[in-house]
């Protein structure tokens, strides 16, 4: 049986599995109902300055019949009083000793502000570590805070900074997505001092136009505000962000925690290994509830169990050296569909598809009674879209095709060096 | 849907495979089962359901469902429509391929056309719901009185139709669009020919046939029922006063017998029992204990399931081939089946014995003769085709008693078309609509 148990510098929890700072971990008898279901540890709600909440917070986006593929958010931090935050918060690490409970903090940008904040929680919560909230697009940022701050690498820096003169315990920087190129302010985390960062807080966003208020999504009595987004449907551009920090020199050693629509075991695994140490959740648990987590364990352990890995280190970073840049790519490994006629069902959507949207190399062809899909070998770039838009598992798969040819980048060719393989021409014949 | 604990039947009625209630020994079924046995059998979808079904349509490119069709309906088209949320689209789409798509949304045998091609039988080894989608974009359009079409500005032309069920439905619908003068004549009081008087109610009800057939009347058809052509009406005379005319009346009686006691009371064709359920309040027509239905087609069907959900304790067909001759389609049989009916293959009928009332059907099988008791004997062996009548119009006939068309269903005699089953010798709603929309499609092209 795989040991889950997950190491964020220093900060020990029992599995992987955090709950993020949000909804989920607004009071002591979710974060304790939490903890019963197994999660391993929990980002509290950000605590700090206080604030007002609006109704209507939530706007939902779905696909098909799938619901919340993303999910946005006006809602601000805690609306609850800071004394009845610390209560619960030691209560519970009182209570449950063993798993991971995180301050989440967001204050003014004053030194004595944060200052106060972080000696008044570690004294008197007993937290593990403190998550400084440098990311959340909305409300909060008009008042120069949240994603205001993680947008400026120098402020970001400077409030890491302030944080670790007073703090005894591992602060956690939670970034924003909302920036042009995420090594900028992961590096000021780092400059800053800070223990591990963490991302990607929400994205901004505006969920949807109600079309008979014209009224944006969700709306408080008729007018909306942009807010911020996550679920399954950001943990692409997460992805994205964290192979950027792993793969940057500058902070490829630097702890992280990641978020950004994790919803299963698999999600959890991907993440790790692009080098996550854990991942936190929020989204999946506001849609399905805590007991989602029993799954993500089990899915995990069995998963490491089959690949022989024992520990999560095992595979932490497994894939980020994979990850590199364009024109690193080798252009002359080529690739093509092919498609199992026995698996087929005839919907033809890969024909059209390739047709219309691609790149016209695939044709109909009357055989024994039946139309056929046929690749045309000579007009197929590997592309993959046939195989995406297909509905039965396994019917087109992408084979290696041997073409002789020795690799060659496009930073090789470019250089001069090298040659390319004969490849697809799409020549088109139009009357002049 | 809200958890709720199923409630125990207080009725002496227990429930056959398919659902149907019937009376356990020395009960009678309640007026109340029989209004459950007669419910539809595909009841509409929610909203939510059709959301979902719709969902799983795979949009496929040149789909097999349109292919199959006769009409050709865009299925992937209205499908997504639906999802969508485009219900007056999805509406158009079906009615512009096809104006009876309500009727054919309840009655149409999809488990052989569109359901039957649809890829997701051996994706999913379940096909989409097509005729359940189909009647929930055209329930939506009588719910919500949406206008589809618009007849053309009047072309001055006029076109006699005879007959007023699908056949004649639809190229009246079709007409209208190009702004023609449509009257339609009709034996029956009103319109809509079989699927206001001869599909089982659990298939589709007279209202929905009604309303369907109201929806074309609306576009400025004229209707005159109880009206037969060649009787009340000259043929020569309509063919003189008209630009055009088309003829979709059907079939003729059902076929007799020839055998001895045939006239007994309790002797009944299938059409008439079907009609006299369909015409009167369901409740109210009684059946004795034992029906024998005599022929093994889908209207054979149609009058023992609606025998048994009527209550009889005991129905049987009466098939003098075996299992594998019957020319119901395959889930027709399994219906009855489901339902307790009973078979008697091979069994050819020698007789109705019994006083004035019928007693019983005395059959030859292969293991000699015997009498089959029954309180009805229900003949289903088919209808009599209309070669007499067609005759009698100057139109050509084929040696079955059928007319005469071409691809544009234009027969041998000028200014005359016809479609439905007085060509194809009794089909499906579906070929009906397609005939009657090619014919007025060739009829309009014939006045540019």
């Amino acid at each position: 049986m795989a040991d889950l148990t997950a190491n964020l510098a220093g900060i020990v929890s029992p599995n992987p599995f955090w709950l993020a700072s949000a909804p989920p971990t607004n009071t002591y008898g979710q974060v304790a109902r939490a903890f019963d279901n197994g999660w391993g540890g929990a980002v509290w709600k950000t605590i700090g300055q206080p604030i007002v909440n609006v109704y209507s917070r939530y706007g939902g986006l779905d696909i098909g019949t799938q619901r919340l593929m993303g999910l946005n958010n006006i809602e601000l931090i805690t609306d609850r009083p800071i004394e009845d935050n610390i209560k619960e918060m030691r209560l519970l690490k009182k209570r449950y000793p063993k798993h991971a409970l995180i301050a989440s903090l967001m204050v003014e940008s004053k030194r004595e502000a944060w200052h106060e904040i972080v000696k008044r929680t570690q004294g008197e919560t007993g937290c593990d570590g403190f998550e400084l909230n440098f990311g959340c697009p909305h409300g909060m940022s008009e008042r120069g805070m949240g994603a205001a701050v993680g947008q400026v690498p120098e402020y970001c820096a400077q409030i890491v900074e302030w944080v670790k003169e007073v703090s005894t315990i591992p602060v956690i920087v939670k970034l924003t997505p909302n920036v042009g190129d995420i090594t900028y302010p992961a590096r000021a985390a780092k400059k800053g001092g800070g223990d591990a960062i963490s991302l990607i807080n929400t994205i901004n966003s505006l969920i949807g136009v109600d079309l008979d208020r014209m009224a944006p999504r969700p709306h408080v009595n008729g007018k909306g505000s942009h807010g911020g987004y996550c679920g399954p449907a950001v943990k692409p551009i997460a992805l994205n962000m964290i192979s950027a920090i792993t793969t940057d020199p500058e902070t490829a050693m630097v702890p992280i925690s990641g978020i950004g629509g994790v919803s299963n075991w698999r999600d959890a695994a991907e993440f790790i290994a692009l080098g996550c140490d854990n991942v936190q959740v929020c989204t999946a648990v506001m849609h399905y509830g805590f007991r989602i987590v029993e799954d993500m364990i089990d899915g995990l352990s069995h998963w490491m169990d089959e690949k022989g890995y024992e520990t999560l280190s095992d595979f932490k970073g497994k894939a980020a050296p994979s990850v590199t840049k364009w024109e690193n790519l080798n252009l002359n490994h080529f690739m093509r569909a092919s498609i199992d006629h026995e698996k087929c069902v005839g919907c033809e959507l890969c024909y059209i598809a390739c047709e219309d949207g691609a790149h016209q190399a695939l044709k109909l062809v009357q055989k024994g009674g039946r139309r056929l899909v046929e690749v045309k070998e000579d007009m197929c770039v590997g592309c993959n879209l046939c195989s995406l838009v297909c509905p039965v598992p396994d019917c087109i798969s992408m084979v290696h095709v041997e073409n002789g040819a020795l690799d060659v980048t496009w930073k090789e060719f470019s250089a001069g060096k090298g040659k390319l393989a004969d490849r697809p021409q799409h020549y088109t014949d139009i009357e002049e | 849907m809200s958890r709720t604990t199923p409630s125990t039947s207080t009725t002496a009625t227990t429930a056959t495979k398919s659902g149907v209630r019937v009376a356990l020994p020395g009960q009678q079924v309640g007026s109340a089962d029989v209004a459950a046995n007669f419910a539809d059998i595909a009841p509409p979808l929610s909203a939510g359901e059709a959301f979902a079904e719709s969902a799983r349509c795979l949009y496929c490119y040149d789909a097999p469902c349109t292919n199959v069709c006769p009409t050709h309906i865009d299925v992937p088209a209205f499908i997504k429509k639906i999802h969508s949320g485009n219900l007056r689209g999805a509406a158009r789409v079906i009615l512009d391929a096809n104006p009876m798509g309500h009727s054919c949304a309840r009655a149409c045998p999809v488990e052989v056309l569109c359901e039957g091609a649809c890829v997701m039988n051996e994706a999913e080894h379940r096909p989409i719901q097509i005729a359940r989608l189909q009647r929930h974009a055209t329930d939506a359009l009588l719910e919500r009185g949406f206008a589809l079409f618009t007849p053309a500005p009047p072309s001055g032309k006029k076109v006699a139709v005879v007959g007023g069920g699908p056949a004649g439905l639809a190229c009246a619908q079709e007409l209208r669009r190009h702004g023609h003068d449509v009257v339609i004549y009709d034996a029956h009081a009103k319109p809509g020919g079989l699927n206001t008087y001869g599909i089982a109610q659990y298939k589709l009800t007279p209202e929905a046939a009604l309303a369907e057939a109201d929806t074309i009347l609306k576009l400025g058809v004229t209707f005159r029922g109880n009206t037969v052509v060649g009787r009340d009406v000259a043929f020569d005379d309509l063919v003189r006063d008209h630009d055009a005319l088309f003829i979709g009346f059907g079939l003729g009686a059902t076929n007799q017998l020839g055998i001895p006691g045939e006239d007994k009371a309790g002797v009944i064709d299938a059409l008439s029992f079907i009609e006299h359920l369909k015409d009167k309040p369901y409740g109210a027509y009684r059946v004795p204990d034992r029906v024998l239905v005599i022929g093994a087609g889908n209207t054979a069907v149609d009058a023992a399931t609606q025998a048994r959900r009527l209550g009889a304790r005991e129905v049987a067909f009466v098939y003098r081939r075996g299992p594998d001759e019957a020319s119901a389609y395959a889930y027709e049989m399994e219906l009855a089946r489901n339902d307790g009916c009973l078979f008697h293959f091979w069994a050819t009928p020698l007789e109705v014995v019994g006083g004035a009332h019928v007693d019983g059907l005395k059959v030859k099988t292969p293991d000699g003769e015997q009498v089959l008791a029954a309180g009805m004997v229900i003949k289903a062996i088919g209808q009599e085709k209309q070669g007499t009548a067609l005759r009698g119009f100057g139109v050509a006939v084929d040696d079955k008693g059928r007319a005469v068309v071409d691809a544009q269903r234009k027969t041998s005699r000028a200014k005359v078309w016809a479609g439905g089953d007085c060509v194809n010798g009794g089909k499906e709603i579906v070929n009906a609509a397609e005939d009657g929309k090619q014919a007025a499609r060739a009829i309009h092209a014939s006045f540019a």
